[in-house]
């Protein structure tokens, strides 16, 4: 059809993304939900806090980090989020069923801290 | 939010309290919002009119589209708001879709923790055992012991997902299709599918269930 075309995948070099704008994790990546506790309106639920995780997916587009929206400040609040896996046994030890049963949440990338693996 | 602790997910909710003080809290932050012209009563009525044309049959026909239809399938696991748009299902909510296949070695189940998100455009409003703290809680933490209390065995061999929604995503189990519906339209298939089994609580029923 359109013979003449330069195939997709093969963008051009030389290019410098602005701060944020290209996700910072990949799918298969290692992370930690971070556990912190600030005040105000978050939405990582307390039982998530600290867990490992491997990142599954990059969410696009990226969206307003809903925790500073809740107090009003949309502009430039834009961020990466992924959905993550966790297994069942590291977030409940005691968790009775098989190995492969598992949890899948999305992460804000300022939630998330590389593990070396 | 303490009247339902004691709720499990099968028992019925507490019957509303009239004048219990968040339909108070409504009441007054409404009329103030009205009052002070931010919004109007006509903006209200629409927006419940919107609420009440999306229901469990839009995702029922989303998911016959999908089981009868290899492409519209494909569109639909690579990114769920837009086909779903493709069928004129709009996004009123600005929410992102990721529609889960069940298979033989998957099964899907959706929650969400922190308060009632749902993928309402597709399936309309939760049932009220959705919104409860006893099925928050007991999805992620001893999910299979739920889906036992739904009537739903899940073999061990099965991987149980648990998807927990807590901001811009929403959810949508794409169930297995039941044996025996080969040459079947769109409309009986879509008579198969179920809230719950689009909640990912229950299987698909099968064609002898529903006759």
């Amino acid at each position: 059809m359109r013979d003449n075309t330069t195939p997709a995948g093969n963008p051009l070099t030389g290019i410098v993304f602005a701060e944020g704008e290209r996700p910072v994790f990949g799918p298969g990546d290692k992370a930690r939900i971070l556990a912190r506790s600030p005040i105000g309106h978050y939405r990582v639920p307390t039982y998530m806090r600290g867990k490992l995780c491997t990142v599954e997916k990059v969410i696009e587009p990226a969206a307003v980090d809903n925790e500073e929206e809740a107090f009003g400040r949309n502009v430039g609040s834009k961020r990466h989020y992924y959905r993550v896996a966790v297994p069942m046994s590291e977030i409940w030890p005691e968790y009775k069923g098989p190995a492969t049963d598992g949890l899948r949440i999305e992460i804000y990338e300022t939630w998330l801290e590389r593990v070396s693996t | 939010m303490s009247a339902h602790d004691h709720s499990s997910p099968h028992s019925e909710p507490a019957a509303p309290q009239h004048g219990g003080d968040y339909e108070i809290m409504e009441t007054a932050v409404r009329e103030l919002l009205v009052e002070k012209k931010l919004i109007g009563p006509g903006e209200i009525r629409r927006q419940i009119e919107v609420l009440d044309s999306r229901s469990p049959a839009l995702g029922a026909k989303v998911v016959a589209r999908a089981w009868n239809d290899p492409g519209f399938k494909v569109r639909l696991l690579e990114n769920g708001r837009r086909a779903c748009e493709e069928l004129g299902i709009s996004f009123y909510d600005d929410t992102q879709l990721i529609v889960l296949e069940n298979t033989a070695t998957v099964h899907n189940l959706v929650v969400c923790t922190l308060c009632s998100c749902y993928p309402r455009p597709v399936l309309g409003l939760p049932p009220d055992w959705y919104k409860v703290k006893p099925y928050r809680a007991r999805a992620v933490s001893e999910p299979r012991k739920v889906l036992e209390e739904f009537g739903t065995h899940i073999p061990d061999d099965v991987e149980i997902r648990v998807s927990d929604s807590t901001a811009l995503v929403r959810f949508l189990v794409l169930p297995m299709r039941p044996e025996g519906t080969e040459g079947y339209t769109e409309e009986q298939l879509a008579a198969l599918v179920t809230r719950d089994a689009m909640i990912g609580v229950v299987t698909a029923n099968t064609p002898t269930e529903s006759a």
